[in-house]
């Protein structure tokens, strides 16, 4: 498959993302510059992690108006896959392209550690592989990661389906103590209504490979993989 | 508006000594103006001179057929790592700035280091850093200990470095005078090794990053003078903003501009700005520069010449670009949206010469500013203070009273609790290399392709794999041990940090140290900064780890008295593979605990007690001489313990420290941290009746050097046993792994904690702490 993965200034995730696509996945990734027009022939998009353009006014909210921006609004409205990790997940977010907000952590604090994702729904282009009750081990590092949304949206998410991972302990608990940054639901990440499109705040892409720890982040790239190949292969029948 | 006078008031705020300033007037052949007043003194400062410590410096080795650039040569040493690949590193202070600004003073340090690495060519991968502060009981110092650490956070998490190590420690001599050190190491090829010299006469000279503002006016001069009690008020002008998005920038326009081949020189703006950037790199190529001012981007309306020159913005770089290869270096600038302006030229008169407004302003000969600093051989006399502490005996020592509370206190002393209040702040896993992360012996980074500054579109080698290798690091000093042995204290902590390297499994490639001390018109201040020089260069020599550049940062000291010598050694090594990659934690139920040294030091009177942590934090005693530390036993314990993990059977491996024997193996339980609120907490029995000679306070808490803790298969412990003794090195197994519990039998007592309280003390007493 070929991957998009975006550049902005101030982009730090952009060749992690691209070291597993390409070194651990074997698949085919380029970045594209925030400047840029077009994405190109890609198959999805991903939105990295970093603090894009310094993170300045608001996370996300300046690299959302950046003129590739524009294009992946377009990618996503005709139902390509898009990805946003961490920064990624912000800039979604603020451009519309996702339901609900990130807010300064609870603790008024940056947090960089390794926390238990659930997966809530196996049903999504990005959780598919990831195998029954399976607690995947990815880090998170941010400081406005608490995820925030208001109770109709909220409603309306959890009965499509929209909430793809939640913060838990080593026994798959909902507890307030395994949620680290006091997001709503302990949610770490959403997708759109469609489910072309999806953010999470932790870091799959740092829980790819058994050398950094554990590779359970892997799960989320391969599902995205799966239903790609699905995709082609429906229209090429 | 004119320039002032220049008289002996004024000279004398510039910290010019009379024979200074008619060493000035000597080179120039007249008086000094206003603007070349401020050059001098920058440049003249110990901050850019030496010139009270380059006699001492001259101990350090400096040389091995590995390194490719040396101490003092460039803005930081670089040592091949095999397969064409190298490393950049370097270990700088920002110790003034954050006393008075902690939140910008850390983060600028930070920012400054990270500068000296790309400038190098090299892309930086990986920081870590050396705080010390007075006691979190004090409002104030927790204010300085929150600001700094959230000023290295927000620097390195958004300029996308990963923070991956360091150390923290607390004492009330540091209440006034906080230490933050900032260590960064970059990777590159030998080809792509930039150099800050002003080469061939005619190129331009580039200027690019933000504009130059009156903040950080002076900063080197500022720091090179004792703190006084008016300093936070009158010196935060001195202290630099920081924009770590600008310098992300500017680091990556850099280095696909040196990808370009179309840089002669490069040197970033960092202490003394604009003056020293322009003045070494023509002294480095033997050919002067001449910069006109009014070019210069600048933040603020009207700045005069010394302000321009003397401002220590940050995020500035100089770039010398080969005369027809401009419009390439723009196009990158403007890539990157960076403000840039061609400001001068390079010239052959061996002068700096700055133009503003048409007129001269200042015309020096650049390589006088450099080579011709004053030098001083200071005298050094040994502290009074020596003759008490060398009178104490274990005598003096009160008798082990309660072993399993005193085990508790340690494990919770802020200065040995986990320091996750901190490094939880930090982003310590971007890059995806972050192979040990903080909170064991050693930090241990991956390298592999994208570590790479990048290379020339066209190069035949951008298809090349790049071999993968493993870089550990560690930054130690022990600075009770010195203050109580300066020479002994200067050798542990190259010891420390050798050891914590082998743990980790890696072999030293070399060193860089910061060296913290008061004033050196002090005798006694001077001979700690001399004799601690001595053990730190000693050291560095046994272990193969030459020093590759450092800095100094001299008048640490307020009214309340000078910090404790503090010569932090940052080390360096390459694990050659990663199976080899070893951790501190306990790994299995069952396996065999063997502890790699003496349990006590038989030579030593105060059998490691002398300067401990336990005498500390149990007696309140800061006081009796250091354990001795044997150089060439502590080599050997190193090179047992490497060969022990390269033949597999090492599952664990954690050096003894603060809090001796018992705070090793307490870590070793309650160390290992899979997920959030998820502690990996695994019991021990220790058995230390057999050592029967020693007081239990002694075995317990003693601090002898050359000492680690490992744990291997319990089928492997006496194999291991015997190994170790064919290399020269005693090894007894000590006790098992396993259970809920550490127990310890000794001197006759049957001690047990539960591990979850250790943890808990350990855990949270910084956070706690710091509510």
């Amino acid at each position: 498959m070929n991957f998009a993965v975006l550049q902005f200034p101030g982009s730090n995730c952009d060749q992690d993302c691209v070291h597993v696509l390409k070194n651990v996945l074997g698949q085919s990734a380029k970045l594209v510059w925030h400047k840029d027009t077009s994405l190109g022939e890609v198959d999805a998009v991903l939105v990295p992690g970093g603090f894009s353009y310094g993170d300045y006014l608001r996370t996300g909210s300046i690299a959302r108006f950046s003129p590739v921006m524009q294009a992946v609004q377009q990618f996503a409205a005709n139902g390509g896959h898009v990805l946003g990790i961490c920064n990624g997940f912000q800039i979604l977010c603020e451009a519309g392209l996702l339901p609900g907000a990130l807010v300064r952590n609870r603790s008024l604090q940056f947090r960089c550690e390794q926390v238990y994702l659930k997966t809530v729904t196996k049903n999504s282009p990005f959780t598919n592989q990831v195998a029954d009750g399976k607690l995947m081990r990815v880090p998170i590092a941010h400081g406005e990661g608490c995820y925030f949304a208001d109770e109709e949206t909220l409603a309306k998410m959890n009965a499509n389906g929209q909430v793809l991972w939640q913060y838990c302990d080593v026994n798959g608990n909902l507890t307030d103590d395994a949620n680290p940054n006091g997001s709503l639901q302990n949610i770490a990440g959403v997708c759109n209504e469609a489910k072309n499109v999806a953010g999470l705040m932790p870091h799959p892409e740092r829980a790819s490979e058994a050398i950094l720890g554990g590779d359970d982040g892997k799960a989320i790239f391969e599902s995205l993989i799966h239903a790609l190949q699905n995709k082609g292969a429906a229209k090429a029948a | 508006m004119s320039d002032p006078a220049i008289t002996p008031e004024l000279v004398k705020k510039h910290n010019l000594t009379p024979e200074e300033f008619a060493r000035a007037v000597d080179i120039l052949g007249r008086e000094p103006n206003y603007t070349e007043l401020g050059i001098f003194s920058v440049m003249w400062s110990e901050h850019c001179s030496y010139k009270n410590t380059r006699p001492v410096l001259k101990g350090f080795p400096t040389k091995s057929p590995k390194i490719l650039v040396g101490a003092g040569e460039e803005n930081a040493g670089v040592i091949d790592i095999g397969d064409g690949l190298a490393i950049a590193f370097k270990i700088e202070s920002h110790n003034h700035p954050s006393a008075v600004e902690p939140f910008q003073g850390a983060a600028t340090g930070v920012g400054g280091i990270i500068r000296d690495i790309f400038t190098m060519g090299a892309r930086p991968v990986c920081a870590l850093n050396s705080l010390r502060f007075g006691e979190l009981k004090s409002a104030e110092v927790r204010h300085l200990f929150s600001g700094v650490v959230e000023g290295i956070a927000h620097y390195g998490n958004c300029f996308g470095i990963p923070t991956v190590g360091g150390e923290v420690y607390f004492d009330d001599c540091y209440a006034g005078n906080p230490l933050v050190n900032a260590f960064c190491l970059g990777v590159l090829r030998h080809e792509q090794i930039a150099r800050g010299a002003a080469k061939g006469i005619g190129n331009p000279v580039f200027y690019v990053g933000p504009a130059t503002g009156r903040d950080g006016l002076a900063g080197a001069a500022f720091a090179s003078q004792d703190l006084t009690d008016e300093s936070s008020e009158q010196q935060r002008g001195a202290v630099q903003v920081g924009d770590p998005f600008m310098e992300k920038l500017v680091m990556e326009a850099v280095l696909e501009l040196l990808a370009t081949d179309a840089v002669t020189g490069i040197q970033d703006m960092g202490a003394a700005g604009l003056t020293c950037s322009t003045c070494e790199t023509a002294a480095r190529a033997g050919t002067g520069i001449e910069i006109e001012l009014d070019k210069v981007p600048q933040r603020a309306p009207g700045m005069s010449s010394y302000e321009i020159m003397l401002s220590e913005s940050q995020e500035r770089m100089l770039v010398i670009v080969k005369k027809g290869r401009e419009a390439e270096v723009q196009r990158i600038f403007d890539k990157w949206d960076l403000p840039w302006s061609e400001v001068g030229a390079v010239t052959d008169t061996g002068r700096m010469v700055v133009r503003h407004h048409g007129v001269v302003v200042a015309d020096i000969p650049a390589s006088k500013l450099t080579d011709d600093a004053p030098l001083y051989h200071r005298e050094s006399k040994e502290p009074a203070y020596l003759q008490v502490v060398r009178a104490f005996t274990i005598d003096q020592i009160p008798t082990l009273s309660n072993p399993t509370e005193n085990l508790k206190s340690l494990l919770s002393w802020p200065s040995i609790a986990s320091k996750n209040w901190v490094y939880r702040q930090y982003d310590h896993m971007v890059r995806d290399g972050s192979v040990v992360c903080p909170g064991s012996d050693a930090a241990v980074v991956r390298i592999k392709g994208d570590s790479l500054p990048m290379l020339p579109a066209d190069s035949t080698k951008n298809n090349d794999a790049v071999p993968e290798k493993f870089i550990a690091m560690s930054v130690d000093c022990n600075a009770t041990y010195v203050y109580l042995d300066p020479y002994e204290g200067g050798k542990i902590a190259v010891a420390e940090a050798a050891r914590n390297l082998a743990c980790s499994g890696a072999t030293p490639l070399g060193s860089t140290d910061n060296l913290n001390f008061g004033n050196p018109h002090n005798p006694e201040l001077f001979y700690q900064l001399k004799e601690s020089v001595r053990g730190v260069a000693e050291g560095c020599t046994v272990f193969n780890a030459p020093v590759t550049g450092g800095n100094v940062s001299l008048y640490n000291q307020n009214p309340q008295g000078a910090v404790d010598p503090t010569p932090t050694v940052a080390m360096v090594g390459l694990i050659e593979k990663a199976e080899h990659i070893t951790t501190q934690w306990f790994k299995d139920e069952g396996d065999a605990i063997i502890l790699l040294g003496d349990l006590v030091d038989a030579g030593d009177q105060l059998q490691g007690l002398g300067g401990s942590a336990y005498l500390k934090v149990v007696h309140g005693m800061k006081t009796g001489t250091p354990p001795k530390c044997d150089l060439q036993k502590e080599k050997q314990v190193h090179e047992a313990i490497l060969a022990l993990i390269y033949s597999g059977d090492v599952k664990s491996a954690h050096d003894c420290s603060e809090g001796g024997l018992a705070v090793a193996v307490a870590e070793s339980c309650i160390s290992g941290y899979p997920a959030r609120n998820t502690p990996r907490l695994i019991g021990a029995s220790l058995d230390l009746s057999a050592f029967d000679k020693a007081r239990l306070d002694a075995i317990l808490f003693g601090e002898a050097q050359g000492r680690i803790v490992l744990s291997v298969a319990q089928v492997n412990a006496v194999k291991v046993v015997e190994r170790a003794k064919l290399l020269g090195v005693s090894a007894t197994i000590i006790g098992s792994v396993g259970g809920t519990d550490l127990t310890i039998k000794a001197g006759g007592q049957d001690l047990k904690w539960a591990l979850s309280e250790m943890h808990d003390g350990w855990w949270n007493s910084i956070a706690r702490a710091m509510k």
